[in-house]
């Protein structure tokens, strides 16, 4: 096994335990009262408007706007850094067969590493108001780098592997 | 028979040994995979859109309900629709999660050569595996039904009780397989073993890998396209949308059912253009995995070709026809259904293949254990 495979696999391995453990912790902590909450506040802007309180409606609305688009990107993270880490372990193993020469495929798949991690990153970043901008930028940067990553792996494929395997 | 199968199983294919860790993870794992895409095409027919018909009646019921200044009415109704919505998210992760811990034993599968642990306790971790792998989705499915009853709880169920120790053991499982992995670099393997990858690369495989990373980037495409054309102004319009529905219902002007129906649409919407995305990511996983035990598909070279052709035909026409379903409608569910049995037929037609080979390989007298 050689180095650009070895990030690969371990890399996508520590980065499905992350992935599972903070699905873990946010099922088990964080999930059903955030559930509850965008539930209630959706029924309690229809109560209200039922009630006539039509600005407590929409600050109710709002509330559950807010409290969904937190609750979409926690779901995100812990999907896309599973769902990157098991991309990157299945290429770890056919890393062999993508035909450049061992120096670029190691620059490969650390830009594959690196953007599997920061994309997710950026996303959940978005959730807190204060860097959400930082967040936005950083899931550019990592989706742009998965992307990039991802062509040349496609692109190595359709090569003659360099060395002989 | 294809080439790398058609003699008496040679010494790569040790990695098949009777009772390995690695033939337990590739069987169970394409068995988890196949369960889980057939559970996720009956939630598509039966359940999907009749559950979306009822939450959409349910809340133009609760409109209803706002416009009669009702708001015992409204409670009573959301606690439907939240019956509802958890009726739908349950059946969904539990076809996920199915099919992600199917994607996760082939992947362990792979990387059982470089975990320096000893054979039996390997083995004793991929029956763990595959035992959590099924018990999580089955805890998640049960979720609607079980509920809080009997639950020491306030707010899970023994249901979820089953699904986080499911999950927990998953964790467990992985983390301990990383302890091997590094163990490996640090002093070499334990117990040597073959490893499933072939040094071969057969066509069936070369077809697998191109078309599986081609697939994948094209679903990382569309997904950043989403999140940058749609994402947003999906969650404004869907505010916009509900505050309209109540304006609506409380004004004279009216408006809530056609609001209501602009509700359904987005919601429809989002979600076919989310399952595009993520199927044909996973549909290019699967190939790439599937790539790598196509040498123990015991079968002839033209069934082995023919699996893997269906299994990319599948791959394509799902998440194609899923977008479509906003411009044709049904017909267009209906081909997409069709599309996620061709990749479950391919995977049962391999699983069958990869199975005669094990009982090939057991049949060979002589050969280690």
């Amino acid at each position: 096994m050689n180095l650009s495979q070895k990030i690969l696999i371990f890399g996508g391995l520590c980065l499905a335990a992350l992935g599972m453990l903070y699905g873990l912790h946010y099922a088990v902590f964080v999930e059903h009262q955030t559930l509850d909450s965008m539930g209630g506040s959706l029924a309690q802007g229809f109560v209200q408007a039922a009630q006539r309180d039509l600005p407590g409606a929409e600050a109710s609305i709002d509330k559950y706007a807010a409290v969904k688009y937190d609750y979409v990107r926690q779901v995100d993270v812990h999907s896309h850094w599973i769902g990157l880490a098991m991309i990157m372990i299945v290429l770890g193993a056919a890393f062999r067969w993508v035909g450049f020469s061992e120096q670029l495929r190691t620059w490969i798949a650390v830009g594959f590493a690196l953007g599997s991690f920061l994309f997710p990153l950026g996303v959940v970043l978005q959730t807190a108001s204060q860097i959400a901008g930082f967040g936005r930028g950083l899931a550019i940067l990592g989706s742009g780098l998965v992307i990039i990553a991802l062509t040349a792996v496609a692109w190595g494929f359709s090569r003659q592997p360099v060395e002989n395997i | 028979m294809a080439a790398s199968t058609s003699v008496v199983p040679g010494a790569g294919s040790a990695a098949f040994a009777p009772l390995s860790a690695q033939r337990l993870l590739v069987i169970g794992g394409i068995a988890l995979i196949a369960g889980g895409m057939l559970f996720g095409d009956i939630f598509a027919v039966f359940v999907l859109h009749q559950n979306g018909g009822q939450t959409a009646q349910a809340l133009l019921a609760a409109t209803e309900a706002v416009r009669g200044g009702d708001a015992l009415a409204v409670k009573d109704i959301f606690a439907s629709i939240g019956g509802l919505l958890e009726d739908r998210g349950t059946k969904v992760d539990a076809h996920v999660h199915m099919t992600d811990a199917g994607y996760l034993a082939l992947l362990l599968a792979l990387i059982q050569p470089f975990v320096a642990l000893p054979r039996k306790r390997k083995k004793l971790l991929a029956g763990w595996f595959v035992s959590g792998g099924l018990l999580l989705p089955v805890g998640i499915f049960l979720i609607h039904y079980v509920g809080l009853a009997y639950s020491p709880f306030a707010v899970i169920g023994w249901a979820s009780v089953l699904a986080d120790s499911a999950g927990a053991v998953l964790i467990i499982v992985l983390l301990v397989e990383v302890y091997g992995l590094w163990r490996y670099f640090r002093a070499g393997p334990v117990e040597p073993e073959s490893a499933l990858v072939s040094l071969d690369r057969c066509w069936e495989s070369r077809t697998l890998q191109s078309g599986g990373t081609i697939l994948i980037l094209l679903g990382f495409m569309y997904g950043a396209w989403y999140a940058s054309a749609d994402l947003y102004q999906h969650e404004g319009r869907e505010t916009s949308v509900l505050k309209a529905m109540l304006d609506g219902a409380t004004s004279s002007a009216g408006g809530s059912t056609m609001a209501v129906a602009d509700y359904g649409a987005l919601a429809a919407e989002r979600a076919v253009k989310i399952a595009a995305h993520s199927h044909i990511i996973e549909f290019g996983l699967l190939a790439i995995l599937l790539s790598f035990v196509q040498p123990y598909v015991y079968l002839s070279e033209r069934w082995t070709r023919r699996w893997v052709m269906v299994l990319l035909a599948g791959s394509v026409i799902l998440p194609v026809f899923v977008l479509l379903e906003l411009r044709l409608g049904l017909l267009a569910g209906g081909i997409a259904d069709v599309g996620g049995l061709m990749v479950i037929v391919a995977l049962v037609g391999m699983l069958a293949g990869i199975v005669r080979f094990g009982g090939r390989w057991d049949g060979v007298k002589g050969l280690p254990s």
